[in-house]
């Protein structure tokens, strides 16, 4: 008989014993996307702490100002801080950015689920999908802001409804694979409900791939927001916006190139500290990934 | 029973292997991978490497061939001579040179080794391509013929194939066309007919033998399975641990082994000679004879009827009736794609029966609808083949053992409880439920399959392949502890295999079957002693080594 804690193998054991410290050897970039994003997301939470105005108070004397002690960016057309509305602005890409990933991750995990596990829903819920993936985001978001008017929530659901049929399909090809795995049929066979081998035995598989997911459609929210405030069909021009901003200082761009960088800069850095953050998470998860190491 | 054995002492020395250490880089507090290993093989020798996984077999054939994995582990001492010259000297260039020219090798797995969206023919060629300068015309002949020589048929059409068209033998016959195009002086095969049916195995060893008389080769066979090593050795080195523990010609090492491992490695693989009849006796008289599982005209065609398609589908299995009585086990035996799997599988209703009769335990199952069935399943459980994949990666050992028995009303402590007993009736400590599934061995984890099936305290189990991945001696000990249950609770056991040795080992009865359809069933003793029918005397005589009793040492008495 063999000893039970002793692994398989001496060239299992091998692997086991480089694979740990492998995992963890992270490179210099996502550690400095993720202090990066840490510092942006602190920044605009904590907005009301540091800004030096009211990024909605106007001030018609003090239009288009260049950068100067009082106001650190400069002022906007309508004599707003842009030092103020940079950090504000951040608030709201990032809940819609945040609830856009929530929501199509925790829908989409629900009808793969369901897809992958049952042959008949399937066919009915994956043309359902294929339909939505035809549906233009910007198109959508357009529609439904002039159906109901501008909010946060129709943004978030004009970004999610086309996200939706891609988290399904994620999920339905993880469930697909997953359900033909012998431990599978085992919890068949020993008489486990279907809902008990979907949530128990399925369920966990998907986490890792939808974690990736999560942060890219984190970040292609947050891009697709800026778009649709800079067409005018996101949320209120008022309400501060990287997109918003950005809009507003179009035409006066040439005025003060600091209306579109400092907006534009703050967007960029959150978007590729984001992608790079899901890169790294894809590349710990992924099980192609593991199988060459362990 | 007549072994190789040849004499080679006057042909040159091929492959000089001299003290080879392995080990990993940085880490010399970990025993070595490979620990002096030295053999030495001469033109037109076959060596057998044998031993069990984790042995060090393939590490020591990567390490002729460079190609260890490179920042994994590393060669610290000894050498390496091909044909005189130092292999571990050579540049990264020379070796790729030389591994084509000099050496070749073929593996377990053809479909993977094959490029699966290039032409067969063109995949030969390559290698051609790369090590010679003939022209295009010349290399294609060439090819063609070491087509005709390894005996693929109408070699113009399989030139023109992608190996996914090709059965598995057709494409080993393919890897050693590769292999073999340049004429190599050594050639190195890594379980090269484990992934094939018995019958296909017999061939491509014959052929592997044909090409190396004709070209002189030097072949250093790996291989676990001593029935292969009987027929094809001349001389056979035996390791353990990163050494090689003993190393003589064929004959002697299986007439007298020096080494207690060789005689346990001996010792464990199983007899073609089927065990003693067991009387259907049984403790309780009231249940003898009872059947616990009886199937009728069983059929199951995969796809066909269809929404958009429509056709005939796949015939998987037809007609197909066998009983089993409580306590007895009956084996069903065959190559791949002779429905076997299929007949277990509907028998548990993982898939869909087309038609027949299932009745499990007094119950007929084989109509019964998923939510209908659920009450009855607990009466019949299944061992499968991977024990890698059978248990849930994520869950602790003791979470996968009570899932059963908590979905029939138990309570998880009472589970828990039984789930503990149940780990030491399969040989395991009970702390053992707090582990997870990758802490274990393969055998351990097969183990523990087992005594998940068990606890549903089913009256038959259905083992599919369950010993297949299995190195022999664990194969044996598992094997052993099938029996031990059958005894004290009395399950029917159906037993799925490809393995004669293992059939003939513990099962009453047999059942053999092809293409879907039952060719011979009756009393072990009678299937495979006097097979009746042409199939089964050809699985039979194919199964290699059948002359020789490994484990007494001595050729085979009574057959």
């Amino acid at each position: 008989m063999e000893k039970a804690v002793q692994p398989a193998s001496s060239s299992q054991w091998l692997l086991g014993a480089l694979s740990l410290p492998r995992r963890w050897r992270l490179g210099a970039a996502p550690i400095i996307a993720g202090l990066l994003l840490l510092a942006i997301v602190l920044a605009t939470l904590l907005a009301p702490l540091f800004v030096t105005h009211d990024p909605l108070a106007m001030e018609a004397t003090k239009r288009l100002q260049p950068p100067s002690s009082e106001y650190l960016l400069g002022t906007d057309p309508y004599g707003r801080d842009m030092f103020s509305r940079v950090f504000y602005g951040g608030r709201v890409s990032l809940l819609i950015g945040v609830g856009a990933a929530l929501v199509s991750i925790a829908l989409g995990l629900i009808i793969g689920l369901i897809a992958g596990f049952f042959r008949t829903a399937d066919a009915i819920i994956m043309r359902i999908m294929d339909s939505l993936m035809a549906i233009p985001a910007i198109l959508l978001a357009i529609a439904l802001v002039a159906l109901s008017g501008a909010s946060i929530g129709s943004v978030i659901i004009a970004i999610t409804i086309p996200e939706i049929p891609r988290v399904v399909r994620l999920v339905r090809s993880v469930v697909l694979s997953a359900r033909e795995e012998p431990y599978v049929e085992a919890a068949t066979a020993l008489g486990s409900s279907m809902p008990k081998i979907l949530i128990q035995h399925l369920m966990p598989n998907t986490m890792a791939p939808l974690i990736v997911q999560g942060t890219y459609i984190c970040a292609s929210a947050i891009l697709i927001e800026a778009i649709l405030s800079f067409l005018g069909a996101g949320v209120s021009t008022e309400i501060p916006t990287w997109g918003n901003i950005m809009a507003e200082g179009r035409s006066y761009f040439q005025l003060n190139p600091g209306l579109i960088f400092w907006p534009g800069l703050m967007l960029s850095l959150c978007i590729l500290s984001i992608n790079l953050i899901g890169d790294t998470a894809r590349d710990l998860l992924d099980p192609r990934l593991k199988k060459r190491e362990a | 029973m007549r072994f190789n054995s040849r004499d080679f002492s006057n042909n040159k020395v091929v492959l000089d292997v001299r003290d080879l250490s392995v080990r990993l880089p940085n880490q010399p507090q970990v025993a070595p991978i490979l620990n002096q290993v030295s053999l030495q093989i001469r033109a037109g020798e076959t060596a057998c490497l044998v031993g069990e996984s984790g042995s060090g077999k393939s590490v020591t054939s990567l390490a002729v061939m460079g190609l260890l994995p490179k920042d994994a582990l590393r060669v610290t001492g000894g050498g390496i001579t091909l044909s005189g010259r130092n292999l571990l000297e050579l540049t990264q260039k020379e070796m790729r040179a030389a591994r084509a020219r000099n050496m070749a090798m073929i593996f377990q797995e053809p479909m993977t080794a094959l490029n699966p969206v290039m032409r067969v023919g063109d995949q030969i060629e390559e290698v051609l391509k790369v090590h010679g300068d003939l022209p295009q015309k010349a290399r294609q002949e060439r090819v063609l013929a070491i087509m005709e020589q390894v005996h693929l048929p109408d070699v113009r059409r399989v030139y023109a194939s992608y190996p996914h068209q090709l059965s598995g033998g057709q494409r080993q016959r393919i890897m050693i066309a590769m292999a073999l195009i340049l004429e190599p002086e050594l050639l190195i095969a890594d379980e090269p007919t484990t992934a094939l049916d018995v019958t296909t195995q017999g061939q491509i060893l014959k052929l592997i033998a044909e090409l190396q008389e004709k070209q002189d080769t030097a072949v250093l066979f790996i291989t676990h399975d001593m029935g292969v090593v009987a027929e094809i050795a001349d001389s056979v080195h035996v390791m353990k641990d990163g050494q090689v523990v003993e190393q003589a010609p064929v004959e002697q090492l299986l007439r007298q082994p020096r080494e207690d491992y060789t005689r346990k490695l001996l010792k464990a693989v199983p007899s073609l000679i089927p065990r003693q009849e067991r009387p259907e006796t049984l403790s309780e008289p009231e249940s003898q004879g009872e059947k616990v599982l009886q199937v009728q005209k069983l059929r199951k065609v995969y796809g066909g009827r269809g929404f958009f398609r429509r056709g005939e589908g796949t015939l998987a299995a037809e007609d197909v009736s066998f009983a089993i009585t409580r306590g007895r086990t009956l084996g069903i035996v065959g190559e791949s794609g002779s429905g076997k799997s299929t007949v277990a599988r509907c028998v548990m209703r993982l898939i869909e029966p087309t038609d027949g009769q299932i009745v499990v335990a007094g119950s007929e199952i084989a109509q019964l609808s998923r939510q209908a069935l659920r009450p009855h399943r607990r009466h019949i459980q299944i061992v499968f083949q991977d024990p890698f994949r059978s248990l849930n990666p994520r869950w602790k050992v003791g979470r996968s053992l009570v899932e059963g028995p908590v979905n029939y009303g138990a309570s998880r402590q009472e589970a828990m409880q039984q789930a503990g007993d149940l780990m030491e009736l399969v040989g395991l400590p009970r702390e053992a439920l707090g582990r997870y599934p990758h802490q274990f061995s393969g055998g351990q984890r097969q183990r523990i399959a087992i005594a998940r099936a068990v606890a549903m305290k089913p009256d038959v189990l259905v083992a599919d392949e369950a010993v297949s991945a299995l190195d022999v001696s664990i194969q044996a000990q598992v094997l052993e502890l099938l029996a031990d249950i059958q005894e004290k609770l009395g399950v029917a056991i159906l037993f799925i295999t490809h393995d004669l040795r293992v059939a003939a080992q513990i099962c009453d009865d047999i059942l053999v079957m092809q293409n879907g359809k039952i060719v011979e069933y009756g009393p072990a003793g009678d299937v495979l002693a006097n097979p009746r029918d042409a199939y089964t005397r050809a699985l039979t005589d194919a199964a290699p080594g059948r002359g020789w009793d490994f484990a007494n040492f001595r050729e085979l008495q009574s057959a």
